[in-house]
Order: structure tokens, then C-alpha cells, then sequence
């Protein structure tokens, strides 16, 4: 069973998966606050790989790139990012990139470092299930889940392809756009919620637009199994430039009331 | 790959927001180019209100300075002033058929936008464009007309603030509002099925060319000469003689030289990659980071091409090279002195090529150069760099 499956096997209560994008502001510091989301309570750590084109994007997580990119983070530096938290905790870890940074590196190689640095899934923002045939054989061949994509507009005679190739859980997007935080959740999620879990048998995580405690509730009220945090943490990151200690203090606390969100859901 | 393969390059690398999306538009191109009514409808559009066919012209004074025959497919006669007018009619004449209230669109030179706010403003459908702001500022004539015609320019302050940022922006929308707009891509490039969409509507400069050049000399010409930063106008003149016996060049920009690493040549010093939805060549660093771009031409200022120009490249059929800003803005000058024809700064680099290209040819041979667009809109960039120098 892989790190993510033996989670969601043991947990008792929905998961809280936070987002940081790798190296942002710098490599040190972006370990810094990857260990204090861990310390907050996250129960998966997502890490995205810094890219100068992300689509997939809104204006919050961008801005972390291009930090991450001047701050002179490589793909190099990620399975050395993650190779230190792993060092320090043994919370899965999925990665998160747009597919050229591992297509340029090769499937097969991309894939072997990642597992050999500890990570345990790959999430490719850009690859469909459709585009995905390569990637595919070689993250099953080095044991990476591989989380995919489920949008507001998908049909759902793509569900059983998207389950089909996925593994871990998937990630069901709550709303129609980019990554960013956002006032309200779309009150047709927990529809959603309950079309794809017709179609999978796997954990549905939910993400996109998810920043507050009532937000997380709402999500494991309607039955799901994670509420990803992305944009409201890189956030944090960028607010505390040099003062690391300080940003570390926000986001345990801030991660923490997340996190206690989650506990306190209908779910329990 | 599944959909939209060019000999392994293309492709649908998109968010899975687009799948849906994606698929609805390749389902109503194909309803589109099926339906006699719409085709009928596009070719009322282009002949009565974008004045096709554009002439090809024999240029006498080029000609005898070159030592053979040079013609000029006279795209800068289309009107708009550029051959962007062909693909944004059909893709907004597609947009309205599928119902859609809004169009969206990226642009860099200008052009393409100018082409859409003409096609959204006759055929009534709301336009707005993703404009980098660095290109703002070098077309600032293009963003008056575009406010002209009713398009909203909306400026793109990220990355380089070019092109490639402009079609980012283009593709978050579209990723968030994809239900009522369309977003008409302006290149062949672009996730499936855009590549194949714009280049058949680019078809009808190539398909012209051949019956204009067997008209005027009775046979084929020996070669054809076009520009390439998306390489939507070199598409569209290559590929109806892309099984004939013609040398097919595609100029992309040199920028400060190749050796430089300020230049927009994607194919001559690019590596395979994904960008902006499609495998295709790149310029982009050891881990996947695209590079950032240099052309003293806004419409060629992009790292990445269109996939079937990808294909044609490892095929052989297609020869790609490069030249310079300084090449460009030579030829810029030498065709409105000698020809009275003020190119685009993105077509002059189709001249300066074809300048070298006479070199190896005989006084028979017969060269056609696409003129893509007309160099009103860098008149006054060009009297900056040349006020600057003197």
C-alpha cells in the first residue's frame, strides 16, 4: 500500500493536504515553511515544481514561481527539497508541476528521482489522461501515485478514464478557473462530490478557491475526503519575505486552525 | 498521443477545465467545415468585406537587383493589414455559430487582435485582447485601433510581457469562463484542435498563390519564403505545395544572432517541449524554463511554434533559418525604396531572406516572398531604432 492509501486507510477524520510551491522564496526557507505547514497539522504536503508558464495558475501561486525561479530553484533542488523532509516526517508528499519541466527531463528519470527522493505521488496539472501514456508507465514502474484532475465541466463519461489511471485520490477542482482563493464554494459540489465517487473508488480530494475554516467544513460535510489549501498558504509565504520565523508561526497557526476545521466536520 | 498529432508533435496538454471545451470546439470545426452554408457564409465574408483574393505581385525593381523572378503575395493588402484577417473571420464566424457572447484573443504585434476586434465588430460579438504590456508600448498604433474598432485591450504585466505571456492570460480566462467564450487563438499553435483551424483558414494564401503564379508564369515557383514566430502565414502559403516540387524556407527571428541568445528561433535553436498546450520545439534552459525571447518584430517574439512546423522540420520538407533585427529592418528599407511597399517588421524578415536566397538562384527562377502584413504599425518603432543610430 502506498503512503497516501495507508493515510486515507487510517484516517478518521477528512484530510487537509496543503500546497507550497517548491523553493519559494528560496530553497532554505521554502524547507522552512514546508516542515511548519507539517507542524500545523497538514496531513499531505503537496509541492509544486516552479515553472515560468503556469497555466493551470492564477496570480497567487505565479508570483511564488516566478520567486521560486529568481530565487534559483531547480528541478535539481525539488528532489533535494524533498529528500529533506522526508528526512524530517514521513508525510506523503505529492508532487505538482505543469509536464514540461518533466517531459524535458524524461519520464523515466523524472519519475526514478522522484521516488528515490521520497516522493509518492505526481500530480501534472497540464497532462490529461489522454496525453499521459508515457508518464504513466513510468510512474507505475517506480510505485508514484498519480493523482489527476476532475473540473467542474468534465462529463461524466470521462470519469471511469480519469479513475481508471488515477491513484491515491483524486482531485476533484471545485470550481471553473485557475488556482486562487475565492469568497464562496460553488454550492454544486457536493454533487460533484458524489458523481465522481459513483465512478471511483478512490479518496476525493477537494481543491481550488479553498482558504477558510467554514470553506474546509463544507467540503467534508458534502462527503469529501481532503480539502486542498493551496493559494491561501503561498500567500503567507510571500507576505513574510525575509522573516522566516515569523512566517513559520503564521502558517502552523494558520494551517492548524485549518486543520481543526477538518477535525471538527460532520465527517467525525 | 490521442488527438491532433503532427508526426508525433501537437497534442492537448491542458488543464482538464479545457478537455471539455476543447472537444465541443473540435466537434463544431468539423460540423463548420462540413456545412456548405458556413463555408459559403466565410467566403461572402472574405471576398466582399476582407477584399480576398490579395494580389500577387511581380516585382520589377527587386527582381533585377536580386537576379530573379521575386513576387509578393500581397497579404498587407487584406484588409486589417495583415493576413490575420483570414483566420480571425473564421474563427469568429465559428464563435458565433457555436453560440458564444464573448471572444477573447491574444496578440503581440497587434495584428491579431486588430483582426479579431474587426471580425467581433462586423459580425457583432464582444472582443477582448491579452496585450503584454512591452508590446503595448512598441504597437502603440495597434492598441488605438483595436479601442477603435470596440475591442477592450487588456494589458498582461507578467513574465517578459509578451506574447507568450498574453496567450497565458488568454488561456487562464478561457480555462475560467470557457462556457460562453470562445477564444480565438491567433497562430497555429495552441492545443488541438487550433493548429489544424487556423492553419485551414490560413489555406486560402497558398491555394491563391498557386493559381495566381500558374496564371502569371505557367508553372510552380521555384521557392517560397515566409516568416515564422507562430508561423500561421507560413503555413498557410506552404501547405497546399507541401507535395510539390517547391523549396519551402521559413524565416524565424534572428534577434541580436543566434549565438547571441537574443533571438525568437525556435526551430533553428529550439529543444521539444510543451508550452501553451502543444509538443512542438522550444527554446527553454536544461530543466524546462522557457527562455525569454528577443525580435525587434512583436509578432515573432515568441519561444514556441507551431507543431506542424515541428513536424516539417525533422521531415526535411520545410527549411527553417534566421535572420537578424539588422537583416530585418535592411529589408524593412530596401522594399519600401525600391518597391514603394512599407513591409511588417515580422514580413521583412521573409525579404531579407529572400535577398540571400537569390544569391544561389538563376535569372529564370522564380521566388515568391509572403508579404503577411503591412509596416504602418512599425513605422514609428523603426524611426526610433533608426533616429537612434544616426
Amino acid at each position: 500500500m502506498s503512503r497516501i492509501a495507508g493515510a486515507f486507510a487510517g484516517a478518521k477524520r477528512p484530510f487537509l493536504v496543503a500546497y507550497l510551491v517548491g523553493g519559494d522564496p528560496d530553497p532554505a526557507t521554502s524547507l522552512a515553511a514546508a516542515m511548519a505547514i507539517v507542524e500545523g497539522g497538514a496531513d499531505i504536503l503537496e509541492i509544486g515544481i516552479p515553472f515560468t508558464d503556469p497555466i493551470a495558475d492564477g496570480p497567487v501561486i505565479q508570483e511564488a514561481n516566478v520567486r521560486a525561479l529568481a530565487g534559483g530553484m531547480t528541478t535539481d533542488k525539488i528532489f533535494a527539497l524533498v529528500r529533506a523532509i522526508r528526512e524530517r516526517s514521513g508525510v506523503p508528499i505529492v508532487l505538482m508541476t505543469s509536464y514540461n519541466p518533466v517531459y524535458v527531463r524524461g519520464d523515466a528519470r523524472f519519475c526514478h528521482e522522484a521516488r528515490d527522493a521520497g516522493a509518492d505521488a505526481v500530480l501534472i496539472t497540464d497532462l490529461p489522461p489522454e496525453e499521459s501514456g508515457a508518464f504513466d508507465a513510468a510512474a507505475r514502474e517506480h510505485a508514484l501515485d498519480r493523482i489527476f484532475l476532475v473540473a467542474p465541466n468534465t462529463p461524466p463519461e470521462r470519469l471511469p478514464l480519469i479513475a481508471g489511471l488515477a491513484s491515491g485520490f483524486l482531485y476533484l477542482v471545485s470550481v471553473q478557473g485557475v488556482t486562487g482563493v475565492r469568497e464562496s464554494l460553488d454550492p454544486a459540489i457536493a454533487r460533484r462530490i458524489a458523481a465522481v465517487r459513483s465512478a471511483a473508488s478512490l479518496p476525493v480530494a477537494v481543491g481550488f478557491g479553498i482558504s477558510r475554516p467554514e470553506h474546509v467544513r463544507a467540503i467534508a460535510d458534502a462527503g469529501a475526503d481532503a480539502a486542498i489549501v493551496g493559494s491561501a498558504v503561498v500567500r503567507i509565504i510571500g507576505e513574510h519575505g525575509g522573516d522566516a520565523a515569523a512566517m513559520q508561526a503564521a502558517l502552523r497557526a494558520y494551517v492548524a486552525g485549518m486543520a481543526v476545521a477538518a477535525r471538527r466536520s460532520g465527517a467525525l | 498521443m490521442n488527438a491532433g498529432s503532427f508526426g508525433g508533435f501537437g497534442g492537448q496538454f491542458v488543464p482538464e477545465s479545457l478537455m471539455a471545451p476543447l472537444q465541443e470546439l473540435a466537434s463544431a470545426y468539423e460540423a463548420a467545415k462540413a456545412d456548405p452554408g458556413f463555408q459559403e457564409e466565410l467566403q461572402t465574408y472574405l471576398a466582399e468585406f476582407a477584399g480576398r483574393p490579395t494580389p500577387l505581385t511581380f516585382c520589377r525593381n527587386l527582381s533585377a537587383d536580386l537576379g530573379c523572378r521575386v513576387y509578393l503575395k500581397r497579404e498587407d493588402l487584406l484588409h486589417g493589414g495583415a493576413h490575420k484577417t483570414n483566420n480571425a473571420l473564421g474563427q469568429a464566424l465559428l464563435a458565433k455559430h457555436m453560440g458564444k457572447r464573448r471572444i477573447i484573443a491574444e496578440t503581440g504585434a497587434g495584428q491579431h487582435g486588430v483582426a479579431t476586434a474587426i471580425a467581433g465588430a462586423v459580425l457583432g460579438i464582444p472582443v477582448e485582447v491579452y496585450m503584454g504590456e512591452t508590446d503595448m508600448a512598441r504597437q502603440r498604433l495597434n492598441v488605438f485601433r483595436m479601442e477603435l474598432l470596440g475591442a477592450r485591450v487588456i494589458p498582461v504585466a507578467t513574465g517578459q510581457r509578451t506574447l507568450k505571456d498574453a496567450v497565458n492570460e488568454a488561456l487562464r480566462d478561457w480555462v475560467t469562463n470557457a462556457g460562453e467564450t470562445y477564444y480565438c487563438l491567433g497562430s497555429v499553435v495552441g492545443p488541438h484542435p487550433y493548429p489544424t483551424i487556423v492553419r485551414d483558414f490560413q489555406r486560402v494564401i497558398g491555394e491563391e498563390t498557386r493559381s495566381q503564379i500558374l496564371r502569371a508564369e505557367g508553372r510552380l515557383p521555384d521557392a517560397i519564403i515566409a516568416c515564422v514566430g507562430g508561423g500561421s502565414n507560413a503555413i498557410g502559403i506552404f501547405h497546399p505545395f507541401l507535395n510539390d516540387p517547391v523549396r519551402l524556407i521559413g524565416v524565424e527571428a534572428g534577434g541580436r544572432g543566434l549565438e547571441s541568445g537574443e533571438h525568437g528561433a525556435t526551430l533553428c535553436a529550439g529543444t521539444k517541449g510543451v508550452l501553451h498546450g502543444a509538443l512542438s520545439y522550444l527554446l527553454q534552459d536544461a530543466d524546462g524554463q522557457v527562455l525569454e525571447t528577443h525580435s525587434v518584430s512583436a509578432g515573432l517574439d515568441y519561444p514556441g511554434v507551431g507543431p506542424e512546423h515541428s513536424m516539417l522540420k525533422d521531415a526535411g520538407r520545410v527549411a527553417y533559418t534566421a535572420v537578424t533585427d539588422d537583416e530585418a529592418l535592411a529589408a524593412f528599407s530596401l522594399l519600401s525604396r525600391r518597391e514603394g511597399i512599407v513591409p511588417a517588421l515580422e514580413s521583412s524578415h521573409a525579404v531579407a531572406q529572400a535577398v540571400k536566397a537569390a544569391e544561389e538562384m538563376e535569372r529564370d527562377d522564380i521566388l515568391v516572398v509572403n508579404l503577411s502584413g503591412r509596416g504602418d504599425k512599425d513605422v514609428e518603432g523603426v524611426a526610433a531604432i533608426m533616429g537612434g543610430r544616426r
